[in-house]
């Protein structure tokens, strides 16, 4: 633990070093507040709006959070499907590809004018965003699985479903996880995409909602703030996310040698 | 390409049958085919169950050294609290106590290669086949490893086929030595080993019969007989 604290210590004074160049470039004078706010300002405003900011906060992490799981669900049954199946993989592998090439930007207008200012739309474009990644680490973490393993389950009397159950399930768990720990920082753009087509909802709806309307009336301040904000969130998920992998799969960051 | 061809082995029950050989003279083949994980071109396997370990331990990680160890039990039907029971007997037995618990990552190469064994005992097959299980080890661990698997196989007796590249293990721990040649392996001789046990590597007649193997398989002493007999 203590080893940690001392390596976080430059990227700490770096941030810090860059916080106070921009304080001094708005302070002088050189661009107006309302264009670029200083960070004292930010916090001012985040400290002030805390309860407005929280509230959106909420709902944005509903988002997020809802996607994340259907995309991690949909993502690893769509992995093992295709791992047990080539002639599945034929047909979908090359459709879930193409899911990453429609740009989310299009997209979101679509759904948002086809589904509503609800929180479906917002949904989909989450999941479109983190279901992919889930899908291929699924699959490869599901190849990775040593062929000798499945091989002397055989010896021992299992039948295709308990190799699966005993050594190729266990192994897909985390990989999925991988995959969703990827994605959603990406995924957290997306529910900031999805969240501005929706045109007037007041100011209750999101924080991308919330960006959106304080630039338009000039509230810099509180944009920012509502930005950070969104920032510790997604850097938060892509953390939690981590951490998960890593429990779910203590043994997976030790080197093995033979000679202990 | 013929992995084997013309070899004739048999071993009786209780029995302890070595086969060497050098480098892809089909020795991990010749497993196969009595696991029936391979069928053969030719000839036939007349082979109770067997149950195969294999050189690299193949531990699922996530599970515990008990819960490995009593993976087939799990397969048959068991629950795992009655499967956990029945491994956790044999590694007292064994003298693994104390290590139910751990990972495998936690564990020693020589700690995950007997867990491995234990694996292998508790499929309840009456047939063990061995490749090369001590061939990732180093020396010291490999030679305490051969001791240990020699009182296991005391306390629990099985017909056993054991593949190995060390002319000595076989020795130390056969009763029968068989000789393949390079591929396609073929068998070069059958080296009787009637010695009692435990037998230690030092001992003159293992190191006369370590010779005699060392011989059929073009490697002994210049000037030492060639010899190709069935035991």
């Amino acid at each position: 633990m203590r080893r940690r604290a001392i390596d976080a210590t430059p990227a700490i004074v770096l941030v810090l070093v860059l916080l106070g160049a921009w304080e001094i470039y708005v302070d002088s004078g050189a661009t107006s507040s309302s264009i670029l706010p200083a960070p004292h300002a930010i916090a001012e405003s985040l400290w002030g709006n805390a309860g407005l900011l929280g509230h959106n906060l909420a709902i944005t992490a509903e988002e997020v959070g809802l996607g994340l799981a259907l995309a991690l669900a949909l993502g690893f049954a769509l992995g093992v499907l295709i791992h047990l199946s080539p002639p599945l993989r034929r047909a979908c592998y090359p459709l879930t590809v193409g899911s990453q090439a429609v740009p989310i930007a299009v997209i979101a207008p679509l759904l948002v004018f086809l589904l509503g200012f609800g929180l479906l739309p917002k949904l989909i474009v989450i999941v479109l965003i983190c279901f992919f990644p889930v899908v291929v680490t699924t699959v490869d973490g599901l190849a990775a699985v040593d062929p000798d393993q499945l091989k002397l389950l055989r010896t021992l009397d299992a039948s295709r479903l308990q190799a699966f159950r005993f050594a190729e399930l266990p192994a897909a768990l985390p990989a999925a996880i991988s995959g969703a720990r990827i994605a959603v920082t990406v995924g957290v753009i997306g529910a900031y995409i999805a969240e501005s087509q929706t045109a007037t909802s007041g100011a209750y709806s999101g924080l991308g909602r919330e960006i959106d309307a304080d630039l338009s009336s000039l509230q810099t301040p509180r944009a920012y703030a509502a930005a950070v904000v969104l920032f510790a969130f997604a850097i938060a998920c892509f953390y939690t996310l981590s951490e998960i992998e890593r429990r779910l799969a203590p043994w997976a960051n030790q080197s093995r040698g033979d000679i202990r | 390409m013929q992995a084997l061809t013309g070899v004739s082995l048999r071993a009786g029950h209780g029995e302890l049958l070595a086969v060497v050989g050098p480098s892809g003279c089909g020795k991990t083949t010749l497993l196969e085919l009595v696991c029936g994980l391979q069928a053969a071109d030719g000839g036939t396997v007349e082979c109770a169950p067997a149950a195969l370990m294999p050189q690299h331990d193949l531990l699922l990680p996530w599970l515990s050294a008990v819960d490995n160890a009593a993976l087939a039990l799990r397969i048959a039907g068991d629950s795992r609290a009655q499967a956990r029971g029945k491994a956790a007997e044999l590694f007292a037995e064994l003298g693994l106590q104390g290590f139910e618990a751990a990972h495998p990552h936690e564990l020693s190469g020589g700690m995950r290669q007997r867990v491995a064994f234990l694996r292998t005992l508790l499929s309840g097959k009456p047939v063990l086949c061995l490749d090369e299980p001590f061939g990732a080890l180093d020396a010291i661990t490999r030679a305490e490893m051969q001791g240990w698997l020699g009182r296991a196989l005391e306390r629990e007796p099985r017909t056993v086929v054991l593949v190995t590249h060390d002319v000595e293990e076989a020795v130390v721990l056969a009763d029968r030595v068989a000789v393949l040649s390079p591929r396609p392996g073929r068998v070069r001789a059958e080296v009787e080993v009637d010695l009692p046990r435990p037998r230690s590597r030092t001992d003159s007649e293992v190191i006369a019969l370590r010779e005699r193997a060392l011989v059929a398989l073009g490697m002994g002493d210049a000037g030492g007989v060639r010899e190709d007999e069935r035991g």
